[in-house]
């Protein structure tokens, strides 16, 4: 009886060893090269967006405050010119995304998942080997600290130690405290991206983002993006920055009355992310003419 | 304001401060300190920055550690009562003596251990270590015989500069001191380490509130964005505007020239809004209530402890309003 039992058990632990092991091996693979396809956002995501668009966007006040007097003559200033797209925002750009994976030479083990972007040339590590993030008084980056794992299928990416640098590319911030967790999901040759990117400082609740890329045979050839920055502005005093005072930019309200937005709308916040919202935007006022 | 009065002044803050870290231990974790608690933690931790510097967190201020093969240089000593675990935290870093202190400034949360981490070290030739700051750390520190004085006799500067900048050489590397008046405090001193490729700001930046401008020490907000303009120029980044240069806040965690151009633009703003605020006529508790710093108060800001953003904006207030916006003077 006894005997009947442990082989049981060892037959149990050699269909748990043997499932693990196919698993395992069974991982699918990101390795390779990736384009994004742009129908998803476009707007926001090439032209850009226009001044005073927070559609969408579950703002704080003060991040929408920081939007409305933001002047874009602050990129202008050198130390501004060659800042990077951080990693909750650089995937939605164009770029070209190249991912590889970084191995034990002994064990074969996996250490990482590295991505290089070619727009500005960043390359991303994502730590699959278990290490801690860093600690609170480490230095913060653009591509920031990130640790991944499996789930099933999909690899989950959780980062940290985040620069300052933006929501949305007309003046919407971020801030260093922002935090993202991604899931990376493949569809035979089509990667989905999906960011969930928190921020207490900017963002009341998380924002949700997601894009496509397709999976590229043929590589493109430049991957490289040098930048140094110019004096584009002469004789401008050392402590000037650009920035409208409150109320005085001349871009308020002028999204909301060209597209015909309700300026509520408009202004952004949790509840405009929302379906229900729809039933609310029909009873709001039609947005007023700019002053100037 | 009368010398005595200031002197009161100051005895006050570090009066608080003391309070408010024996308040904190008693309380554990009840925020009653600026920063975040894994600063002001007694906790000692220690981070390699680059090159032949490291970072040492926990003692109040940050603490910063040079060493090589001629000794130890050790910038800012953090409050007194966690020296013993400072020095403690050196001697894992290096066996080699203390051969030099040098303070940023001469708050008690940058300059408490100075006595103890002095008498720890020595020159060459067996004299005291020397403590390098700026001539108004020691006005600050020391008081007119009879006087009572702001910290014991063996922990003022003894190595102080008057003059724009001071270098000198050691371990392998030159070590600058630029002077910024008028900022933080009266006396405050940016340090480079240069090989090593690391400044050293003191309190003049800050990653975890709004700069502290100490009116009543000689503090103003011109002279903060003035050094914060000049960490911006000694400072140069590796690639895509990060890394090259380290830059260890007073407070905080470590950055690079993209984090101190994002404070420097911050105050810089706030500043100019004030500024048009007080050429409106508005007063200061018009001001305040206008919120010329909501866009930042969620990540600067606090409603309690010793450095609220009511007086941020009040000492910016008072500032421009008794010196008017002064001209930039670099």
């Amino acid at each position: 009886m006894r005997a009947r039992q442990a082989a049981t058990i060892a037959a149990l632990c050699v269909v748990v060893l043997v499932s693990t092991v196919c698993s395992a091996s069974a991982q699918i693979s990101l390795v390779g090269e990736w384009t994004p396809r742009y129908h998803e956002d476009h707007p926001d995501r090439i032209p850009g967006p226009e001044p005073g668009d927070y559609t969408g966007l579950p703002l704080t006040a003060g991040a929408r405050l920081a939007a409305d007097t933001w002047n874009a003559s602050r990129l202008t200033l050198p130390e501004h010119q060659c800042k990077v797209h951080i990693s909750p925002y650089i995937y939605r750009g164009p770029n070209q995304l190249r991912i590889w994976e970084e191995r034990d030479p002994f064990t074969k083990k996996l250490i990482a998942i590295k991505n290089y972007i070619d727009t500005y040339e960043q390359e991303r590590t994502i730590w699959m080997d278990g290490r801690p993030h860093p600690p609170e008084w480490a230095p913060h980056t653009w591509m920031g600290f990130a640790t991944g794992q499996w789930d099933g299928d999909i690899l989950v990416v959780t980062t940290t130690h985040i620069k300052q640098e933006w929501v949305r590319r007309n003046g919407v911030p971020n801030s260093d405290a922002s935090t993202m967790v991604e899931h990376f999901i493949r569809h035979g040759d089509t990667l989905t991206h999906v960011v969930q990117w928190i921020d207490p400082v900017v963002l009341t609740e998380p924002l949700v983002r997601s894009e496509d890329f397709v999976f590229n045979d043929r590589t493109r050839g430049d991957w490289l993006w040098p930048c140094e920055y110019v004096d584009e502005v002469a004789d401008r005093p050392r402590d000037q920055v650009p920035h409208y005072l409150p109320g005085k930019s001349p871009f308020l309200g002028e999204y909301a009355y060209r597209h015909g937005i309700p300026v509520d709308a408009a202004n952004g916040g949790a509840e405009t992310m929302y379906p229900e919202y729809i039933d609310k935007l029909h009873t709001l006022p039609a947005p007023p003419k700019p002053t100037r | 304001m009368g010398i005595v009065t200031a002197r009161r002044i100051v005895v006050g803050i570090t009066l608080m401060f003391a309070l408010a870290v024996c308040v904190r231990v008693e309380s554990q974790g009840r925020d009653t300190f600026p920063g975040p608690a894994w600063g002001r933690s007694g906790d000692i931790s220690v981070f390699h920055v680059q090159g032949n510097v490291d970072l040492l967190v926990g003692a109040g201020g940050n603490i910063v550690v040079q060493t090589g093969d001629e000794g130890v240089l050790v910038v800012d000593t953090g409050l007194a009562m966690y020296a013993d675990k400072v020095l403690a935290a050196i001697r894992k870093l290096s066996d080699k003596p203390i051969r030099y202190v040098v303070n940023t400034h001469f708050h008690a949360d940058h300059t408490g251990g100075n006595e103890v981490i002095g008498n720890a070290g020595s020159t060459t030739q067996g004299n005291p270590t020397p403590i390098v700051a700026h001539e108004n750390v020691l006005t600050r520190m020391s008081a007119p015989a009879g006087e009572r004085t702001l910290a014991p006799t063996a922990a003022w500067p003894t190595d102080s500069y008057v003059t724009p900048s001071k270098d000198f050489f050691f371990n392998n590397e030159p070590i600058m001191l630029f002077h910024d008046a008028a900022a933080h405090t009266d006396g405050d001193s940016i340090v480079l380490f240069r090989r090593s490729d690391v400044l050293v700001a003191g309190d003049l930046f800050v990653t975890t509130n709004y700069p502290v401008i100490d009116l009543a020490n000689g503090g103003g907000v011109q002279g903060v964005i003035n050094g914060l303009n000049r960490l911006l120029d000694l400072a140069v980044p590796q690639h895509e505007q990060e890394g090259g240069t380290y830059v260890v806040a007073g407070h905080g965690r470590v950055a690079d020239e993209a984090d101190v151009l994002e404070y420097r633009d911050m105050v810089t703003i706030i500043r100019d809004r004030v500024q048009d605020m007080i050429d409106r006529r508005l007063t200061v508790d018009q001001i305040t209530a206008a919120r010329p710093t909501l866009d930042y108060d969620l990540r600067y800001g606090s409603t309690t402890g010793p450095w609220t953003t009511a007086m941020f904006i009040e000492a910016v207030y008072k500032d421009l309003s008794t010196r008017g916006r002064r001209p930039s003077t670099r």
